[in-house]
């Protein structure tokens, strides 16, 4: 049985929303619907299912219904006709107590601009659902602390949040939705306001914990090189209508739209790029003589989960992780060459981007870009190379709604 | 040019009438208000002369110390009290610190709870938002008038009219505060299914706090500000002394009074505006 599962769920914004059912149902336009009743479709007609331990990606540009749809679910929105079920519960027939209770026990949800609470915390911040719920203050202080060391914010606890970077931030948003141990988490563009680095690192350290934890996550964006790397299924929508569910392979295959197919030409020009226009600066590497401790405090100041190491020539040595670096530094061991892990992946800087992407996909690692001495002059991330395809992803997308408006 | 020879429209008479009809009804709810907050208001003036002056200076000063941790401040409202002491205004002083913390206090008792709910509720916001604005527009001198005639000459009257007037800042600021929050964070407290009166206490006063503490600083400061017309109606302190002064045309004496008005708005506006601070 799914997790979730949406059933001609319609969402209509305006002071008279029922009036424009009939033609909703019927299939009318977003432009038209507006024109004849002045109400706004919010989303019309969606169906989908999620299973259970299913990453559902929901994809669309803005405006397409994405954040409308997501919050149907939890009923943040009241849809104006259509039903949700959660299991065998129907969501859209709760009382205003069952849904509270449901928003309790089972939904998490992570923001775009992460919505944490300025006055409170990192760890109060993570215990505000069992708060709320009434777990008393030693239960909840426990769960919230094993949510953060889940997602690596362990020593950070007592800080305040606007303290941290987007990506901190980020992580206490995520971990006050997993101290609830909730069957499905809502992440309504939850990675979008970090920049790129950041960003690929985030999604990559998601999929590792979605495959521990296996929830059920419902994850918005509005950049398909995101919904491509995070999603086990795609719902690609558009004007408030689902154009095409599947995989990502299924999608990038089979455009069923315009703009899908956009993005797949972006994506060709990859064979054209090479490592030295998508490479990043590097602002923090590891020196020779950084013990253990310095290389930790280093790597959780850059916010990353591992860093390069150099020698006093600036030539790569190989990479640090943060955990290796944490195990030592709890061991007590000093020697700087026992946290040094020296399989890194590099490319020099006229490698091109296919064979770059090639390296990438197999080991999921930011690659080191070096010079023919072996200097290190730069890192790609994943994030930074689907960016660097699709350049500026937001202005390509208000583009491509336009040609689709005058056809 | 109109000369249409209607007759004149009586409002005057009618409201005289509706007033005296009113009062006539709850005669004796407001004579026992009067009384009440009459015996409290100078129950805490007997309270405040009842220690010896210099005691009085030094616990307020300590107060300030211990507030504010602020040396000049502590040193001036020493010596702003000790002023006030040798132009022979203690008692009066004392009446005025009474009369304006508890109208302060009123106004902010009553000002918040309207202020949330006119944030959390559309309709109570259409009902008292224009009541607000009527409040603003209307000259301070006409909340004396009704006032009297219910409640008679003295503090009573003089609160009454001081707390009408300093209460919409109050009220304003709390709701703008509690509207300023963002979407998302409202959301958020919704989606971990808070009850309204856990986001109400979780999430949206905490955010207002500033705001809220602006609108209690802009109540203190009305407050004072009504203290010269409160004394046309009967209350004392140095709003009083400046009232007298005028009608004897004893100038001197009344600039004596007045700056006695600003040493007691300053040490009150400072010492709530450092509590408030703290507090976050
Ligand atoms: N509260 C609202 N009132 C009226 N229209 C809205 C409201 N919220 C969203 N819409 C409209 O619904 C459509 C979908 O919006 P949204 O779900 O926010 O899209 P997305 O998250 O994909 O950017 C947009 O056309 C938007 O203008
Ligand atoms: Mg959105």
């Amino acid at each position: 049985m799914p997790m979730l599962r949406v059933e001609n769920l319609n969402k209509i914004f305006g002071t008279n929303p029922k009036s424009a059912l009939p033609l909703v149902e019927k299939g009318l336009s977003r432009e038209q619907v507006r024109e004849q009743t002045g109400q706004t479709i919010g989303i019309a007609n969606v169906n989908f299912e999620v299973q259970r331990g299913e990453i559902l990606v929901v994809m669309g540009l803005s405006g397409s219904g994405k954040s409308t749809l997501v919050r149907c679910v939890n009923r943040l929105i009241e849809p104006t006709s259509g039903k949700i079920y959660i299991g065998d519960d129907e969501v859209t027939s709760m009382s205003r107590k069952q849904l509270i209770s449901l928003r309790r026990r089972k939904l998490g949800m992570v923001f775009q601009h992460f919505a944490l609470l300025p006055h409170r915390t990192v760890l109060s911040n993570a215990e505000y659902g069992l708060e709320v719920m009434g777990v008393d203050q030693t239960q909840r202080t426990e769960k919230a602390m094993e949510a953060l060391k889940l997602v690596g914010l362990k020593g950070w606890e007592n800080q305040y949040t606007s303290q941290l970077s987007g990506g901190m931030q980020q992580r206490v948003g995520l971990a006050r939705a997993l101290a609830l141990d909730p069957e499905i988490i809502l992440m309504d563009e939850a990675l979008s306001a970090l920049d790129p680095l950041i960003r690929t690192d985030m999604q990559n350290e998601l999929i590792d914990l979605q495959r521990k934890l296996e929830k059920t996550i419902l994850f918005i964006t509005h950049d398909l090189t995101e919904a491509v790397n995070m999603g086990d299924r795609i719902v690609l929508m558009k004007d408030g209508k689902v154009v095409q569910i599947g995989t990502a392979e299924e999608i990038l295959t089979n455009p069923a739209s315009r703009y899908v197919e956009r993005f797949v030409e972006e994506l060709e020009k990859s064979k054209v790029l090479r490592a030295e226009t998508i490479m990043r600066p590097i602002h923090e590497v590891i020196h020779g003589g950084d013990g253990p401790r310095a290389a930790l405090h280093k790597i959780k100041k850059a916010g990353v989960s591992a860093l390069f190491s150099v020698d006093s020539h600036g030539k790569l040595k190989g990479t640090v992780p943060a955990d290796k670096a944490a195990q030592l530094v709890e061991k007590g061991v000093k020697d700087p060459k026992a946290m040094l892990d020296t399989n890194v992946k590099s490319v020099t800087l006229d490698t091109n981007l296919r064979d770059i992407m090639t390296l990438m996909v197999e080991n999921r690692q930011p690659v080191a870009v070096v010079d023919d001495e072996n200097t290190l002059k730069g890192v790609i991330v994943i994030g930074a190379l689907l960016a660097a395809v699709s350049e500026h992803p937001e202005s390509q997308e208000s583009e491509a709604v336009e040609s689709e408006n005058t056809k | 040019m109109l000369d249409l020879d209607l007759p004149r429209f009586p409002l005057g008479d009618y409201i005289d009438c509706g007033i005296d009809t009113l009062r006539e009804a709850i005669a004796a709810e407001t004579s026992a208000v009067a009384d009440f907050v009459n015996s409290g208001i100078t129950s805490v003036v007997d309270f405040l002369v009842f220690f010896p002056s210099w005691v009085m200076m030094l616990l307020i000063a300590a107060l300030a110390w211990w507030i504010t941790k602020r040396l000049r401040f502590t040193i001036f409202t020493f010596l702003g009290l000790y002023l006030l002491f040798n132009f022979d205004l203690w008692v009066a002083t004392m009446q005025t610190i009474a009369l304006v913390s508890i109208s302060t206090l009123v106004a902010i008792t009553l000002g918040i709870p309207l202020g949330i709910l006119a944030a959390l509720s559309t309709t109570s916001r259409k009902i008292i938002w224009p009541i607000l604005d009527f409040m603003q527009t209307l000259p301070p001198f006409v909340y004396l008038i009704p006032a009297i005639p219910f409640f008679g000459l003295g503090y009573t009257s003089a609160m009454f009219s001081t707390v009408i007037f300093a209460m919409p800042p109050g009220i304003r600021l709390t709701t703008l505060g509690i509207e300023q929050v963002p979407k998302e964070l409202n959301e958020a407290a919704d989606a971990f299914g808070s009850t309204k009166m856990q986001k109400l206490i979780k999430l949206q006063l905490p955010l207002a706090a500033p705001s809220i503490r602006a609108g209690v600083n802009q109540t203190i400061l009305l407050s004072l500000s009504m203290v010269v017309i409160a004394a046309m109606i009967g209350a004392r302190g140095l709003g009083g002394v400046v009232w007298e002064a005028i009608q004897r045309l004893q100038p001197g004496k009344g600039f004596e009074a007045g700056i006695g008005i600003v040493i007691v708005a300053i040490i009150l506006d400072r010492l709530v505006g450092h509590v408030k601070k703290s507090q976050t």
